[in-house]
Formats: C-alpha cells, sequence, structure tokens
C-alpha cells in the first residue's frame, strides 16, 4: 500500500516545514487520476502521525476531477478513471488536470 | 494574518461560512507543496548522477513470478561479456534474487524493503553508493514485485520496462493502468506457454493501446529464447526516456 509512504512523506513535509509547531489541521488535495486513493491515506494519517507535532490532528481531503484532451480530435472532457479513453475511441489523451498530490495548507496553533 | 482569507485577527475565534474557521491562537499556513516532491528532487539527483557516468538505468517491474529474476540471468549471460551491467534487487526480505544474479556473474546489492512495497528514489541512491556501477554499463532494478505502487515513484531511471507474463491472465493492462501507462517497453513473457493458457495477444495489446499508445512491445520466452534479441537490441540502442 504506497498511501502509507505518501502519508509519510506529507507529515516528513510538513515537520520540515514547520518544525515544531502544533498542527490542529492538513488540508491535501488528491486528483481522482493521481493513483493514490483518499480513504487509505485517511486510515494511515493518525497511524503516522503518532509521536509527532501532527499527532491528533484533522485531515481534510479536496479531491479534484480528472480532465483530459484528444490529441486526434482535440475535444476536451472530464475523466475520473485512469483509462483515458475519447468518445472518439482514441487513447491518444493528454491528462490536463486531476494528477496533483499536494499539501495545500495546515492550521497550525 | 489569517493566511486564507486575509483577516488580521488571528487571535479571535472566529469562523467563515465558506470552507474555515480558526480556534483561538490558530492561523492557516499555505505550503502548495508536491507530496512527492523530495523523491522527485533525489530522483533527478540519481539521473544527473546516472547521466554523468554514462549509465543506462531500467526500471524493471510487474507482478511477482513475471520472470524478472530469469530475465536478468539470461541477460547477464547474453551480454556480460560485451556490456558492463549491474543490478539492484529489490524485495521485501531475502538475498535469494541477489544470490541468483550474483551467480550469474553480475555485480548486485539487495535492497530488502521490509513492509515497503516498492522503491524509492532514496533507496536507488543509498544503493549506487554501494554498488558504484562501472561507466558506460546497463544498471538495472529489480523493483519489488507489484504492479501497483512502483509506478507512482521516479527512482531517476532512464527507462521503464513491465514484465507480463502470458499466465497472469488477461486484462492486466485495464486492471493495473498506471503501471501500463507509464512504461516506455512492455515484454509479454512466457509465450512458449500460449498453447496451454487461456491469453490472447491481440486482446492484450487491444486493452494496453487503451492506456498506452507509445509503449514498444516485445514478445519473450526467457527460458525458450525467444525475442530475447530483440531486447538485447532494444538495450544497446539505449531509448532513455528524455
Amino acid at each position: 500500500m504506497h498511501e502509507m509512504s505518501i502519508t509519510q512523506s506529507v507529515v516528513d513535509a510538513i515537520v520540515s516545514r514547520l518544525g515544531d509547531a502544533e498542527v490542529r489541521s492538513v488540508r491535501l488535495e488528491i486528483g481522482r487520476l493521481s493513483g493514490v486513493v483518499p480513504d487509505s491515506v485517511r486510515f494511515c494519517f493518525d497511524v503516522v502521525c503518532a509521536g509527532t507535532s501532527l499527532q491528533g490532528a484533522e485531515l481534510e481531503i479536496d479531491e479534484p476531477p480528472g480532465r483530459a484532451a484528444c490529441r486526434d480530435c482535440g475535444a476536451e472532457f472530464g475523466i475520473d478513471d485512469p483509462i483515458l479513453l475519447c468518445a472518439c475511441g482514441s487513447a491518444n489523451v493528454e491528462v490536463l488536470a486531476g494528477r496533483q498530490l499536494r499539501i495545500k495548507s495546515v492550521e497550525v496553533v | 494574518m489569517c493566511a486564507t482569507c486575509g483577516c488580521s485577527d488571528d487571535a479571535a475565534v472566529h469562523s467563515h461560512a465558506d470552507d474555515h474557521s480558526h480556534a483561538e491562537g490558530s492561523h492557516t499556513v499555505v505550503l502548495e507543496q508536491d507530496v512527492l516532491a523530495k523523491n522527485d528532487h533525489l530522483a533527478g539527483h540519481n539521473r544527473s548522477r546516472l547521466r554523468d557516468l554514462g549509465v543506462f538505468a531500467v526500471n524493471l517491474m510487474s507482478s511477482p513470478g513475471a520472470g524478472k529474476t530469469t530475465l536478468l540471468e539470461q541477460t547477464v549471460h547474453a551480454l556480460g561479456a560485451s556490456v558492463p551491467l549491474a543490478v539492484v534487487e529489490g524485495d521485501q526480505e531475502t538475498l535469494l534474487d541477489a544470490d541468483r544474479i550474483k551467480a550469474s556473474g553480475a555485480p548486485v546489492v539487495q535492497i530488502n524493503t521490509g513492509a515497503g512495497c516498492h522503491l524509492d528514489a532514496t533507496m536507488l541512491s543509498r544503493a549506487l553508493d554501494t554498488l558504484a556501477p562501472a561507466r558506460g554499463s546497463v544498471l538495472f532494478v529489480e523493483n519489488v514485485g507489484n504492479l501497483v505502487c512502483p509506478a507512482l515513484f521516479d527512482l531517476g531511471e532512464a527507462a521503464r520496462v513491465v514484465i507480463m507474463s502470458v499466465t497472469e491472465g488477461p486484462g492486466k493492462p485495464l486492471k493495473y493502468p498506471h503501471m501500463f501507462a507509464s512504461t516506455d517497453l512492455v515484454l509479454l513473457n512466457k509465450v512458449d506457454l500460449l498453447p496451454y493458457v487461456s491469453f490472447s495477444v491481440p486482446e492484450f495489446l487491444h486493452d494496453l493501446r487503451h492506456v498506452n499508445p507509445d509503449a514498444r512491445v516485445v514478445e519473450i520466452s526467457a527460458t525458450r529464447g525467444d525475442g530475447l534479441d530483440e531486447w538485447y537490441g532494444w538495450l544497446r540502442r539505449r531509448p532513455d526516456r528524455g
């Protein structure tokens, strides 16, 4: 389950940026095409935060939708599934959004 | 000042109807930071280090049992005398695969990830310190057998190869699209078993094109030798993903 190392990276990055500041909540953005499962991150979060300045912090996750453009017919379309097929049948598709995996903000005391 | 709403009253308890509130004394810090930034940064270091040494690094990924280690043994036997080769072995536990590669004659470092399901850029960086691959060599990174997690982690490799065996059954590219979408080359292994299993190569190729229109495909049998000359030719050309 790669979500455990993803969650560990989140906590490490926050501690590295904010030092010992007590963190009350964390807001993440996990795009629907990112390959990361938000529920699994939620499951790992409390475990990884234990004993750190994030212990007891709340986790909020935004899940922005995917968007893609077809290189063959030029259509732009929404997509929340990693199988990137345009309605015209082409798989020659460029992902415009939905792969992001970002720490948006944290609330500190 | 509250970094989210811009209000100056950060000492008081207040809330906003839209999307956030503050308890007394708290404030929001906007980070806007990629979660994988640290890994990707280290992967960039690995990539420049390998490029400076003229090392062509290939990230080999597959399910457990698809034939990665057997393919590497054959490759070391066939090319080891003419091309310097080195191998990084990733498994959760044991030195079993590293021992097999060592016996075939290539320098090897084993990384045991313990509970981890993939290699990351830090692990490869440490392995490079120990292995010190020769200038101009081909470095194979045999990732942990898993079609899910390794797809997400850049190691600093020049190319990605997925090995898929015909005994694994159909539908793998659609079931594991992230893995197949990110690869440069697919080796379809164990084709010597096609007469005995229910596996349609045309259907596999059709499914693969739905997630990756560009990946090259070579049908091989690592045990019988089918297709291996084409694989060796690909390695000698060193098609760097850029």
